[in-house]
């Protein structure tokens, strides 16, 4: 069999199926030794601690079980408290830590899937590991957050998150550029591993520059009866990003939803899917995009159902408004069925913002450029389910602050 | 005089829908507008709103003794001009709560929060109800209730009303009625500042909203003022008919 690295090598040219091609040989690869770490959250410039607030991070860390933030290649913070049920570290040190850890690594993302996860590989280990140990909840989130620092950067990550049986793991993770940084590429490989009975949900909010071209890459290993969130929030412009997350749905009664706000702006290109593979009996999938494209943006929201087992249901929505001429939004759903007694559907629309909506709130008082905001905004503001309480209102906030000033 | 229209002709997207409108509504006066459908009722509500799309060829429209005839809608509103919608449209994502928060001219917050609470509870409206999305699966009762309720916090003096009471229960009319006269001061013993001009199809809602003029607008022109018994029971007998052939007497 081949080793991983001789797959990549031969991979490390390989173009995406889909998305423009990013040359990677313009940007500039890091050592992990590049950036010294920091005591506190609270030590970045002040510049950067805003930027990290817009996408989530707490600097405070208040209301967060655990922090994580890597800076181009280098891991410069990690606080896991000693008596947290959950483990955060570094890839690196969670691979020198624990021998079974490679059996993990390129199971739910091909290591030869494209180039990108082929220099991921190739290149120096960073990213995170996280792991919420068996039968634990624990209602706070870990924050991570993956920090492009200087110009022309190629930073790549590969994190591994593992739920173990029967326990609850919430993740927020906001990714986005210093002051200084307009041109950029951010790889980021994330493998989950849910466990029987286990949970997660992940929120990740990006606020790139607009010159930063972004490929994420992400897959999601399901066992019975567990389930998956992930909110992705992006309302920012960027220069390009294409993805594609795709989640394995193994075991049976597993369940899966993937919802997204995308906003469009400026030159950004958006190509975001999401896809559920439901293998597993009685597994229920929901994937829900929300986009608005202004200025010259072009949206592509793709959706991939595959309903494989008796009793599976899955829906899969996409509403859009187009907001300007030069932009456009495709959408481009995908359902395959292949077994009886099964249920998937598909619902889009690609709209303009209702006129008598806009009438409405103007007789109400609103000048029609506040009316068309607040109708904007209202239609990206998507409901947070399955979350804690706390947390819920603690994304919401979120959400609220990637919407103003929209 | 609160609102004077003369003369007005107004155009939808190059159709002429009103010609020659002529209006005068005095502080204290509750006027109610009857027609068929299409004769251009709801027109002349969002032309006097100077909604856009909504354009005016001829005519002048004094408000306050100012002409507004080009003012934007934002200031109109906020000179005290203010609508209920027959069928508002449901906003997802925007919620009553909110709009009834940009309404609301009261300056500190807590004032008005408490003043929002009060009012939606007079209007059956508990708070989690003022959560939901701006007539997202409201009923049609709630539909008109939110609208009022949202008139209520605005405070205007000159209110239009297009079908208060259409596709609402008896009961609700009753309630409905009693915070339309609320609105227009009607309950109180002093005359009113205010005054109103409500479009119905011969409603019920006349029982109980007192009317002190009615006109009949048919093909874009007032075709007929008057008493509103007079006007309501010659309809009644005769149809919209009976008015065109009258209008050309």
């Amino acid at each position: 069999m081949q080793s991983k690295i001789d797959r990549a090598e031969k991979s490390k040219n390989k173009k995406a199926a889909i998305g423009d091609d990013v040359d990677l040989t313009e940007f500039e690869k890091r050592d992990v030794e590049d950036f010294e770490g920091i005591d506190s959250l609270e030590d970045l410039k002040k510049q950067d601690q805003k930027t990290l607030t817009t996408v989530g991070v707490e600097t405070s860390e208040e209301g967060r079980s655990a922090s994580f933030l890597q800076m181009d290649q280098s891991q410069i913070f990690c606080n896991n408290p000693d008596d947290s049920s959950i483990e955060l570290m570094g890839t690196a040190q969670a691979l020198e830590k624990y021998d079974w850890l490679p059996n993990y690594m390129w199971n739910a993302v091909q290591v030869d899937a494209d180039k990108y996860t082929a220099n991921t590989e190739l290149g120096p280990t960073s990213g995170y590991f996280i792991r919420s140990k068996p039968n634990t909840k624990e209602v706070f989130p870990v924050q991570a957050c993956m920090f492009i620092g200087d110009q022309n950067v190629q930073q790549t990550a590969h994190n591994i998150i593992i739920a173990e049986e029967n326990s609850e793991l919430h993740i927020i993770t906001g990714c986005s550029t210093g002051e200084s940084v307009t041109d950029a590429a951010h790889i980021g490989v994330s493998e989950f591993y849910l466990k029987k009975g286990a949970k997660i949900t992940f929120t990740m909010i990006h606020n790139w520059a607009e010159n930063v071209q972004v490929r994420p890459r992400t897959g999601i290993i399901m066992e019975d009866n567990s389930t998956y969130i992930s909110n992705y929030i992006l309302t920012k412009p960027v220069k390009s990003i294409q993805a594609y997350p795709t989640a394995y749905c193994n075991g049976d009664n597993t369940k899966v939803l993937f919802q997204s706000i995308l906003a469009g702006k400026k030159d950004s290109k958006i190509d975001q899917g999401s896809r559920s593979i439901l293998r597993g009996q009685n597994s229920n999938a929901e994937m829900i995009t929300r986009a608005i494209s202004e200025d010259q943006s072009q949206i592509y929201t793709r959706g991939d159902l595959q309903g494989l087992s008796p009793k599976v249901k899955g829906h899969l929505e996409c509403m859009g408004l187009v907001l300007s001429d030069e932009s456009a939004i495709h959408s481009i759903p995908e359902l395959t069925g292949a077994s009886t007694n099964m249920e998937l559907s598909h619902e889009a629309a690609v709209g303009k913002i209702a006129e008598e909506e806009i009438q409405y709130l103007m007789a109400r008082g609103l000048t029609e450029e506040q009316a068309a905001s607040m109708i904007v905004r209202g239609f990206l503001d998507m409901d947070i389910t399955g979350l804690p309480d706390k947390l819920a209102e603690e994304t919401q906030k979120v959400i609220d602050l990637s919407l103003e000033g929209m | 005089m609160l609102l004077e229209i003369t003369d007005l002709a107004v155009e939808i997207k190059g159709k002429e829908i009103l010609k020659d409108v002529d209006l005068y509504i005095d502080k204290g006066e509750n006027h109610v507008l009857l027609g068929p459908n299409g004769a251009g009722k709801s027109t002349l509500f969002k032309s006097i709103l100077g909604l856009p799309n909504y354009k005016i060829t001829r005519g002048e429209i004094i408000y306050k003794g100012q002409n507004i005839t080009d003012m934007p809608t934002d200031e109109r509103i906020s000179k005290g001009l203010g609508v209920t919608f027959q069928n508002p449209p449901s906003i997802r994502g925007v919620k009553l709560e909110n709009l009834l928060n940009i309404i609301s001219k009261e300056e500190k917050e807590e004032v008005k929060e408490l003043e929002i609470n009060e009012l939606g509870k007079t209007m059956n409206f508990d708070k989690s109800f003022l959560e939901r999305d701006v007539n997202v699966g409201f009923s049609g009762g709630e539909v008109k209730r939110s609208e009022l309720l949202q008139l209520l916090v605005q405070k205007p003096d000159f209110i239009m009303f297009d079908e208060p009471d259409s596709g609402v229960d008896i009961e609700n009319v009753e309630l409905i009625s009693k915070e339309i006269n609320k609105l227009l001061e009607n309950d109180k013993k002093e005359k009113s500042t205010k005054a109103g001009l409500l479009i119905t199809h011969l409603g019920y809602i006349l029982n109980f909203v007192n009317a002190t003029h009615a006109h009949v607008l048919l093909n874009g022109r007032i075709a007929c003022s008057g008493k509103p018994n007079e006007i309501i029971d010659d309809v009644r007998k005769q149809g919209f008919g009976g008015c065109a052939t009258c209008n050309q007497k």
